[in-house]
């Protein structure tokens, strides 16, 4: 086997011989990995011992594993590098699992590394003990378990290439302890390349014409895009600016994919989907061409899929073929790249001096303001509570000329942010779309703040989200990260208490918070600072306070705790048929079929 | 699944896997299935190239077309997987199944069983005086119609091995 493994290794002969933990912080290292996140034990002690014998790679000790695996999401988010994780076997890695399935859902490049028992243990129930590979095969791109140190730093410099390459995902790198102790040859990244895994990025030119083609001739185009623009880098950003400029066609974005296209930008309609705004979901409805670009038709997106945009083409963009027809048919499939595609896109529309179709552009315009006239975003403001949507609007306003990075927890707060924050830049957003983890943000913005030491980075949190992750204040007091946690705290889970409201009669089981912690006692506990905001008087000083801190914050922001979030499309509704406001949403029958979908 | 997806027929697809034969690629197939609630029919796999490390995986699957698009697309974004190909929308290739066949009883019974067994050209691997055991390859129609003739004849067991499949003609998978 070892004759074996060296010759698929392509070790050249004189290869320098390292331990499998060595190799790990090797491979790090030749990665280009600066940071890591974990929590050290019993299978991973090897490679922590050789992690504090070398220099280079800053270790970010978190509290739970699942922050650190958000954490190292936040991280990736923010810049675009793929996040590294060590934990330890057994619970270590099954406290993994919700940041893995979180990942694999938005496409976040993430490696995990987990400690294994000692190949000869496997199977016998050994101490913290489990199945790594077989409990995180469904929720991760690729696994492995490294039963050979031969095998080791080709495993390992693969796994970057699969993380970070195609559609962006998390992977896992199992290691037993023994192998950690194992001696093997070590082969740098320049000489693995993997057997089968070769994702397909060019696009194919004939779709791309075609594409151009139906674009040309759209009477009611839309550019519908998403996170895949993120993960295309900031090149796709760009090139997807320049697309909507020559073709003057509107763009509206998922919430995964806020942020590549400027909010500040006329184009601009807004976030879609189930609390997107008027005008980009009766844009969808309406239109006669879809543009996707890196989104893939989510149930979010689509409200009911059998009502979905019944005039358009659609043309859709994705790296991933899976995506092509999965809820949605399309016309028109382009399987690529987002930046390669959106190069060529434009290329061919100057080259073949395209034009749009400027008389049918300008009456479409004149419906969509129509449809924007109704400001589906506006809310009665109080002079008494603070309302959650005033909150972030004043946080946005206080900090949009800063270096400001946002991440957020999950339900109304999370929605509220997507609204009345703006972002100009790709990158600057962190969220949990796909899975909805309730206790992202937090620790996502410890490893947002690890990459930008010097940037403003708030998490607009829920009280109950936050809750879940909490403990990773004591991982920002020890690296003295100055991480903001902008609470609304309305005592509710907010979203669950919205759909009771809306769904199930006015019966809020189990959805109040009776009993919450002083949160500004909670931050001194742990060494931070604590501030609240109680009137919509005191809200301005206070943020401005928070902002001027540079330590962290748990800011509680107390606000109106019957405020729901609007517009919305009901379930089982269609694009056109949103509620803006309390006074619809009571006069609105949800069918059953509507209340079976979550 | 939306309703959309749902109401066109339901077909039956054969579909051929090439993997790297590693630790747990079969899981990782089956765990697809199983995860995103599509139908296994019958699996059959085995390695095919010892030196190059692969193995082939033959399923027989149901659902709607898009469905089977699905699954042809979620199969090639597995890292393990080196090609898909469906043998159903493709050229029809040729798909044969082995199954063992045990049949107990005496007398007429036992002489009709033995008969049929001629008929459809099966081999007799194991007798006792009270029993056979055939082996029959074929359709997996021949195989099920074999199998009901069996049934008031005394079949007690079957073994099937699932379906392999291969193209016509001079071209590969």
């Amino acid at each position: 086997m070892d004759k074996d493994g060296k010759a698929l290794t392509g070790a050249p002969t004189g290869a320098i011989e390292l331990s499998g933990a060595e190799m790990v912080i090797r491979a790090l290292k030749d990665q280009g990995v600066t940071h890591i996140f974990g929590y050290p034990g019993g299978a991973v002690l090897p490679i922590y011992d050789a992690l504090f014998q070398s220099e280079g790679i800053v270790h970010v000790l978190v509290r739970h594993e699942q922050g650190a695996v958000h954490a190292a999401e936040g991280y990736a988010r923010s810049t675009g590098k793929p996040g590294v994780v060590l934990v330890t076997s057994g619970p270590g890695a099954t406290n993994a699992v919700t940041g893995l399935t979180d990942a694999l859902m938005d496409s976040i490049p993430l490696v995990v590394l987990t400690g294994q028992v000692a190949t000869h243990l496997i199977g016998n129930d050994a101490f913290q003990e489990c199945d790594t590979v077989g409990i995180t095969r469904p929720c991760t791109k690729h696994n492995w378990l490294v039963k050979d140190v031969n095998e080791l730093s080709r495993t390992l410099h693969e796994a970057f290439q699969i993380a970070t390459t195609g559609r962006p995902g998390p992977v896992v790198v199992d290691i037993p302890k023994d192998v950690q102790f194992k001696k093997g040859p070590y082969v740098s990244p320049e000489a693995v390349r993997h057997r089968t895994y070769r994702p397909r990025t060019e696009p194919d030119l004939a779709a791309i014409v075609k594409a151009i083609d139906m674009m040309a001739h759209a009477k009611k185009p839309v550019f519908y895009t998403g996170g895949g623009i993120v993960n295309a880098g900031p090149d796709a950003s760009r090139l997807l600016r320049e697309l909507v400029e020559v073709t003057g066609f509107p763009i509206t974005s998922t919430l995964m994919g806020l942020g590549c296209f400027p909010a500040s930008d006329p184009h601009w309609l807004g976030m879609l989907g189930m609390h997107g705004t008027y005008e980009a979901n009766n844009a969808m409805h309406d239109a006669d061409l879809i543009v996707c670009l890196g989104a893939r038709f989510d149930d979010r997106v689509t409200g009911a899929i059998e009502k979905f945009a019944p005039h358009a083409k659609k043309i859709h963009l994705d790296i991933d073929a899976s995506q092509i027809n999965k809820n949605v048919r399309v016309d028109l499939p382009i399987v690529a790249d987002a930046a390669k595609a959106l190069k060529e896109m434009l290329h061919f529309w100057k080259t073949q001096k395209r034009k749009a179709d400027a008389a049918a552009l300008k009456s479409w315009w004149a419906e969509i303001d129509g449809w924007r006239a109704k400001k589906s975003l506006a809310f009665r403001n109080s002079k008494t509570l603070i309302k959650p949507q005033h909150a972030i609007q004043r946080l946005y306003a206080l900090t949009k000329d800063k270096d400001v990075y946002i991440t957020t927890e999950v339900g109304q707060h999370q929605m509220w942010a997507a609204q009345h924050f703006h972002f100009d830049k790709p990158n600057r957003w962190m969220t949990s779309g796909g899975l909805g983890t309730m206790g992202y943000g937090l620790p996502a913005a410890v490893g947002v703040q690890i990459a930008h030491p010097d940037s403003l980075v708030i998490d607009i949190a829920g009280e109950a989200s936050v809750q879940m992750t909490m403990q990773e204040m004591s991982t920002a007091v020890q690296y003295d990260l100055p991480i903001k946690i902008f609470i609304l705290n309305n005592e509710y889970m907010g979203m669950v208490r919205q759909w009771q409201q809306l769904l199930h009669g006015g019966r809020y089981s189990h959805s109040y918070s009776e009993a919450l912690p002083d949160f500004v006692k909670l931050a001194e506990a742990y060494g931070a600072v604590g501030l609240r905001a109680s009137t919509p008087d005191e809200l301005d000083a206070k943020i401005e306070e928070m902002i001027a801190v540079k330590r962290p914050v748990l800011f509680d922001c107390r606000v109106d705790p019957k405020e729901n979030c609007y517009p919305m499309i009901p379930s089982g509704a269609a694009h056109n048929e949103m509620i803006l406001s309390d006074a619809e949403e009571e006069a609105t029958q949800v069918s059953d079929e509507g209340k079976m979908l979550v | 699944m939306s309703a959309q997806l749902k109401s066109p027929a339901i077909e039956r697809h054969t579909i051929a896997v090439l993997v790297d034969n590693e630790a747990g690629v079969l899981a990782r197939v089956i765990g697809l299935f199983s995860g995103r609630g599509y139908n296994i029919e019958s699996l059959t796999v085995a390695e095919v190239d010892h030196a190059a490390r692969t193995s082939r995986v033959t399923i027989v699957t149901s659902g709607t077309p898009q469905v089977i698009e699905q699954i042809e697309a979620q199969l090639g974004r597995l890292v393990a997987v080196h090609r898909v190909h469906n043998w159903t929308t493709a050229a029809p290739g040729i798909e044969r199944e082995m199954a063992l066949v045990k049949v107990v009883g005496t007398g007429e019974k036992r002489v009709e069983a033995m008969r049929l067994g001629e008929i459809f050209r099966c081999h007799i691997v194991d007798t006792t005086l009270t029993s056979f055991v055939f082996e029959i390859t074929g359709a997996p129609s021949k195989i099920d119609q074999f199998v009901e003739l069996m049934r008031p004849l005394g079949l007690v067991d079957v073994s099937r091995t699932g379906v392999a499949a291969i193209a016509r003609g001079p071209e590969a998978m």
